[in-house]
């Protein structure tokens, strides 16, 4: 990790990455839980109305996910560019 | 056992072990009573963050919010959770990467200004101050309850913990307590959960048990019961949304952006040993959060339940009365004590009538049903165990003093450290400091102790005010610094003050100037609200001003110089050193 080229690249991968999970991050919160909330509770999940289980319950499950599906393609990435810290 | 003597002992319990250990591990110099010397193991920093994160708002006043928005409360879930995301890819790594103790330490050296330090710290403290008042509104709620006072005489008391309670110890003592308060305060609400759950539903997992079918029989599933008893008595349904969309969205958005812009939580991954432990640090604490926010839906459906039942049963040998009130259970008549719950018989039929804005041929009798009471209340509205009521009311004020303690430092350490010894007088002695620092700590417990007897709102929407504030002036100052090299010193001020600027004016409008109750210049409904936007979700409007002002004004002036462009580049990639 000297030159600015690799710099640029590890960035990029990093940015990539940002942005696949927030999009995730979107559209379970966003889209699921509140813009499409009235077409999906149509739909029922057990006693849930599936928009109502995402506001409530599905985003939270899968922001978790999320941040260490981020934090260990990062942790590969990181090793990858040779840029961990040990 | 009597209930008051048994929550005299479990509260006492507790306190006692958190000054033991605010004692044992009590800070000695400056680094230590900010970030703890840097050496906390992610999983406890997840743990210890949890503490501090989850506060009056969210142990005391969220579920309560849920019982009686349904819906329309999600934004509190999806809110105080989805910034986390936020904060694990957009800020942590890179801030602990820089290596300083506080937020407005960062904004100054990134935007080469001690004004941009300045003003980072005057939006530091209108946020953590607002935030603070939400938890004394909580604070006096739970002391009123357990020692059966005023709730004013309840703030007082617990005004004076909390000072005793904050200026004990710096970060180190606050990281290792704070690991005990989180254990104490999720014990405490998923125990009293659970046991409802099980007996509503069969179900011991409260997650599943809201989803579930009720046990008595019936076979109709929870949820669909508590719509059909609230859309009979002339409630909003339960599970369906009744407020505007736009406005569900940017409060969404506005409490997500200001999770990421406390300085108090932020500051907490300043002190992960390595940049990679800073992004999974995030990962934990969500984890940790997850179990009491995926908790909350139920605690909230499954009170509003017992509350309809307790007053009007839909089974048994008196289903279909009102509850006479010279009946009424002993959680009633303590909670009438408080003053923040009202009952008047308008019919003088001795019976208690609670029904909704839509029901026609009853008024409500119901005139007061504090929505911060209802956690407290429902394990004894459930009938349980006198022990898991003192349990909730320790986890309650656990929950207040942890975040009151997290926030109070984040405050102190911004005068002491950034006004005092990073601006104004360089050359003050660490001791000098450290005292500095304890004089804020007071000063702002008595501002926030007198809002909190007028508060502007519950608990939550308190601290939904304070994340407004933080989304508009802290997060996006954070994020270009990170992400956008071309944000100069100027930009980054004016963005900083145009976000706070508007959002605070929007707030004070319908809230009352500064707070004070009557000040305001237009009723706080979503009437009169500009395009139904509730002034707390007024925060991504503001946020959204900051960006663009940012952008604008650095386009129009001259570039960051070179030295600030190659600290950027520095901090954007772990296994490097920082040029500064």
């Amino acid at each position: 990790m000297n030159t600015q080229n690799d710099r640029n690249a590890y960035w990029k991968a990093n940015l990539q990455l940002v942005t696949i999970c927030l999009v995730i991050w979107f559209v379970v919160s966003y889209v699921f839980g509140i813009l499409l909330v009235d077409q999906l509770n149509t739909i029922r999940l057990g006693g849930y109305k599936l928009g109502f289980w995402f506001a409530q319950q599905g985003s939270i499950y899968t922001f978790v996910a999320l941040i260490f599906f981020y934090a260990a393609r990062m942790n590969v990435i990181d090793k990858k560019f040779n840029v961990h810290e040990d | 056992m009597s209930l008051q003597t048994m929550t005299f002992l479990v509260v006492g319990a507790t306190f006692a072990l958190y000054i033991f250990i605010a004692i044992k591990s009590r800070a000695s110099s400056t680094g230590e009573f900010y970030v703890a010397g840097k050496g906390v193991h992610p999983v406890l920093n997840g743990m210890a963050t949890g503490a501090d994160w989850m506060s009056a708002a969210s142990f005391i006043s969220m579920a309560g919010l849920i019982a009686f928005k349904g819906y329309d409360a999600s934004v509190f879930l999806m809110g105080w959770t989805g910034g986390y995301c936020l904060l694990a890819m957009l800020l942590a790594p890179y801030l602990r990467k820089y290596g300083k103790f506080t937020v407005p330490e960062f904004i100054g050296d990134r935007y080469y200004s001690n004004i941009a330090r300045v003003v980072a710290v005057i939006c530091l403290i209108t946020a953590s101050l607002t935030y603070v008042i939400g938890q004394m509104k909580g604070i006096g709620v739970a002391f009123s309850r357990f020692l059966e006072l005023p709730f004013e005489m309840g703030l007082l008391v617990g005004m004076v913990i909390v000072f005793i309670y904050a200026v004990l110890g710096g970060m180190k003592g606050v990281t290792y307590t704070q690991i005990a308060q989180y254990c104490v305060l999720i014990f405490a609400y998923t125990v009293p959960a659970i046991f409802i759950s099980l007996h509503l539903t069969g179900h011991i997992f409260p997650q599943i048990g809201l989803g579930a079918t009720m046990s008595d029989g019936s076979n109709i599933y929870l949820l669909d019961k508590l719509d059909k008893t609230l859309v009979e008595l002339g409630f909003n349904q339960y599970t369906v949304r009744n407020g505007g969309m736009l406005n569900i969205f940017l409060y969404t958005m506005s409490l997500m952006i200001g999770t990421a812009g406390l300085p108090h939580v932020i500051t907490r991954f300043f002190t992960v040993p390595k940049v990679k432990d800073a992004r999974s640090s995030v990962g934990w604490s969500l984890v940790f959060i997850a179990i009491l926010y995926t908790t909350a839906p139920a605690v909230g459906a499954m009170a509003r339940m017992n509350l309809m039942e307790t007053i009007r049963p839909t089974t048994g040998a008196h289903a279909g009365e009102w509850l006479k009130y010279d009946e009424r259970p002993s959680w009633f008549r303590n909670w009438e004590k408080t003053g923040l719950l009202k009952f008047e018989d308008k019919n003088n039929d001795g019976r208690i009538q609670y029904v909704g804005p839509k029901y026609k041929g009853l008024e409500n009798e119901m005139v007061k049903v504090d929505r911060d009471i209802m956690v407290l209340a429902n394990p004894e509205i459930a009938n349980l165990p006198n022990w898991v009521i003192a349990l909730v009311a320790a986890g309650g004020i656990a929950a207040a003093l942890s975040t009151a303690a997290g926030l109070l430092l984040a405050i102190s350490s911004s005068i002491s450290h950034d006004l005092l010894k990073g601006i104004a007088m360089p050359d003050m002695s660490d001791k000098a400091e450290l005292l500095a620092g304890r004089i804020a700590m007071a000063g702002s417990i008595l501002v926030a102790g007198y809002f909190g007897l007028h508060p502007p709102g519950f608990a939550a929407q308190v601290v939904a005010l304070a994340f407004g504030l933080a989304a508009s002036s802290i997060f996006p100052a954070l994020m270009m610094g990170i992400f956008v090299k071309r944000i100069n010193n100027i930009g980054a001020v004016c963005g900083m003050l145009a976000g706070l600027g508007v959002t605070l004016v929007y707030i004070f409008w319908f809230k009352g100037w500064f707070f004070f109750p009557g000040t305001n210049m237009a009723p706080n409904d979503a009437a009169h609200w500009f395009l139904g936007i509730a002034p707390e979700a007024f925060g991504t409007v503001g946020a959204i001003v900051n960006f663009i002002v940012a952008f604008i004004v650095s386009s129009v002036t001259a570039e960051p110089p070179e030295h600030i462009q190659h600290l950027v580049e520095d901090i954007r990639v772990p296994g490097t050193v920082v040029r500064r």
